[in-house]
């Protein structure tokens, strides 16, 4: 039983996670402050990839940064980095399509706190990372872990997208979601089958303890 | 000295009206501030901590320009470090009484002597929600002074106390103004809340 499916998915979900929350919560931070009609179209992109089919941001991330054409061919040449078909692609295409799931709740909790929070803080003489990292975040840790888990959750079961960008090579590209439907193909139903298993009970384990923690309080991702 | 003069459009239920004050506070002074509803009287002591920018105006503070927007100059409300106490109260659901002082200052017998101030001292590690409305109140207060402010902006800093403890603590905080040499404004619809506290007043007109 080939078992490196799961790794590289583990592996592809934690990156995922981890850089869109260093990214995404200074954007949240910035969008839950005003409005302006530039915050609207950029939310409106973040956005999506919630109602865009996978395949079709997956095909046009392939064009984007296919060898062949503009920007992957400037990066192929500049930087020597291909995304298509390599580990690095899965990881952009999994960032830009899971960035709803990280960017919403938390932008939502953030809109939710009284303004007088940061503003008090402010006053104490504290800069705005230091308000963010002392007084913001910590008050919004419900919402956050339910964008953690949602982030992590949603990269493993991505199919559409990492099949466009990233295709199926064993060992580089070939993820968990992708080796069900391989293993369906080759008519292998117990390997499939325990792909599925894992996959299923990795999430539902972690769902739950979103739930638990958030005393059933648990934040629908649209939130 | 204080010198304020700013104008700000405030927008108001059916319409708008136009915050004008051309005032001077001494320094050391404590100054009632008062007037209806939807004055301005909050967004004064917001523009003032540099928290909202009027549309034109100047604050100075013992010479020292805070706003002048004719020259593009506005501290940010770092800079100016006033002590607010929000009419909400503005207190970290995340901290104890404790840790809100801790988060403004690191001098522990300035922390303690607060702490005994407000009579808060036996809840050091209760969170703001363990709290009764007196005592979240008192807390805000506490947590404006322990930066030492040398300004002190208060918005509606008493009602939330019942008569005993409200005449205790403003027999407590007139001597620590006095120490701090802090010039207080404070926004109070209730006249006779601040006597013995107040020496100066000044009423909101909404134009």
């Amino acid at each position: 039983m080939d078992l490196s499916p799961i790794w590289l998915t583990l592996k592809l979900a934690s990156i995922t996670t981890l850089l869109l929350l260093i990214v995404g919560l200074p954007v949240a931070r910035w969008l839950s402050k005003g409005r302006s009609f530039l915050k609207t179209i950029i939310e409106a992109v973040i956005t999506m990839p919630l109602v865009l089919p996978p395949s079709v941001l997956g095909f046009y991330l392939l064009l984007a940064f296919s060898p062949q054409h503009g920007l992957g061919r400037w990066l192929q040449d500049a930087f020597d980095v291909q995304f298509v078909f390599s580990f690095k692609g899965l990881v952009l295409a999994s960032f830009i399509y899971s960035m709803p799931f990280m960017i919403g709740p938390v932008k939502s909790a953030l809109q939710q706190l009284p303004a007088s929070l940061a503003q008090a803080s402010y006053t104490l003489g504290k800069t705005r990372w230091q308000t963010f990292k002392s007084v913001l975040l910590p008050n919004i840790k419900p919402s956050l872990l339910t964008a953690v888990v949602l982030t992590f959750a949603h990269t493993l079961g991505e199919f559409g997208v990492v099949l466009m960008i990233g295709g199926n090579i064993p060992g580089v590209t070939r993820v968990a979601s992708i080796a069900v439907y391989d293993s369906v193909e080759r008519m292998d139903y117990a390997a499939a089958n325990t792909y599925s298993v894992i996959l299923f009970t990795i999430t539902f384990i972690m769902v739950i303890s979103v739930f638990v923690f958030n005393k059933y309080q648990a934040k629908s991702p649209l939130e | 000295m204080i010198a304020v003069a700013i104008e700000k459009n405030l927008k108001v239920y059916r319409g708008k009206h136009v915050l004008k004050i051309n005032h001077q506070f001494k320094t050391g002074s404590i100054t009632r501030i008062y007037g209806p509803s939807g004055a301005g009287k909050t967004t004064l002591l917001k523009i003032i901590a540099g928290l909202i920018d009027p549309e034109k105006g100047t604050i100075r503070v013992n010479n020292v320009p805070w706003l002048d927007t004719g020259a593009n100059i506005s501290l940010s409300p770092q800079k100016r470090m006033p002590g607010f106490v929000f009419q909400d109260y503005a207190l970290f659901p995340n901290m104890t009484v404790l840790q809100h002082l801790e988060y403004a200052t690191n001098n522990r017998d300035w922390i303690n002597r607060l702490l005994l101030l407000g009579q808060l001292d036996t809840l050091a590690d209760h969170k703001p929600i363990h709290l009764s409305g007196g005592q979240q109140q008192r807390l805000a207060i506490l947590r404006a002074l322990a930066i030492k402010p040398r300004l002190l902006l208060i918005d509606e800093p008493f009602s939330a106390l019942d008569p005993a403890m409200k005449a205790e603590l403003i027999t407590g905080l007139k001597p620590l103004f006095a120490e701090l040499q802090a010039t207080v404004l404070i926004v109070s619809h209730n006249p006779v809340e601040l006597e013995g506290l107040a020496d100066g007043e000044l009423y909101i007109q909404p134009l």
